[in-house]
């Protein structure tokens, strides 16, 4: 199946949840991560449980933040 | 190095005038080419943290500008964000914090009268300074 991950077509053998999806794409600290499905957030919590479907559109982007001290 | 246009500076210094006494943040989108990062766009984004001493980029911006990046062609460079009360250099929860080796890492001190900009990659909690080039 094809989906779309951070704007690049991506093409899965078989579907897979967004926890695994972080792993296949590489990402460095997927704990750290904010992901959107079809332009909607996707809960921490729902990671193991949310299926990616043929043509979905994935995104997403590591934390940023900081401070002075 | 990492190229920005005097007006992009001054528009991050004062966006971050603006949000004083919080920090101010946002992301840098641009062009790469062999290892000159040139920026086109300064995205300024709400800090949800609205603390002096913390900042946390709203994701829902974030994703927003990385579309609006990717529409116009142009990579992300980095981010930026302000220490109003301490000098320009990565604290050690900015190191902790900086999950992608790839990008610049730019602080803007208002710390003392003039604004003071400086740039970093940070990798596995080690800054390395790089030089900025104001066009």
């Amino acid at each position: 199946m094809k989906i779309t991950v951070n704007g690049e077509e991506t093409v899965l053998e078989k579907a897979v949840n967004i926890e695994e999806l972080l792993v296949i794409t590489h990402a460095e600290t997927p704990e750290y991560v904010t992901v959107q499905v079809n332009d909607e957030f996707i809960d921490r919590n729902d990671f193991a449980t949310t299926l990616v479907n043929d043509g979905d559109s994935v995104e997403y982007l590591y934390f940023m933040g900081g401070g002075q001290l | 190095m990492i190229i920005l246009k005097k007006a992009q500076l001054e528009s991050i210094i004062d966006y971050a005038r603006k949000n004083l006494p919080d920090e101010a943040c946002g992301l840098l989108g641009g062009y790469i080419k062999n290892n000159e990062r040139t920026v086109e766009k300064v995205f300024f984004l709400t800090n949800t943290d609205h603390s002096p001493e913390h900042f946390s980029m709203d994701p829902k911006e974030q994703f927003a500008a990385v579309k609006d990046m990717r529409k116009h062609g142009y990579a992300l460079l980095g981010n930026f964000h302000s220490h109003p009360a301490s000098p320009a250099r990565p604290s050690v929860e900015d190191k902790r914090l900086a999950f992608d080796p790839s990008i610049s890492y730019l602080i803007l001190s208002l710390a003392e009268k003039d604004p003071v900009l400086k740039s970093f990659k940070i990798e596995n909690k080690n800054s390395q300074e790089e030089s900025i080039t104001i066009l």
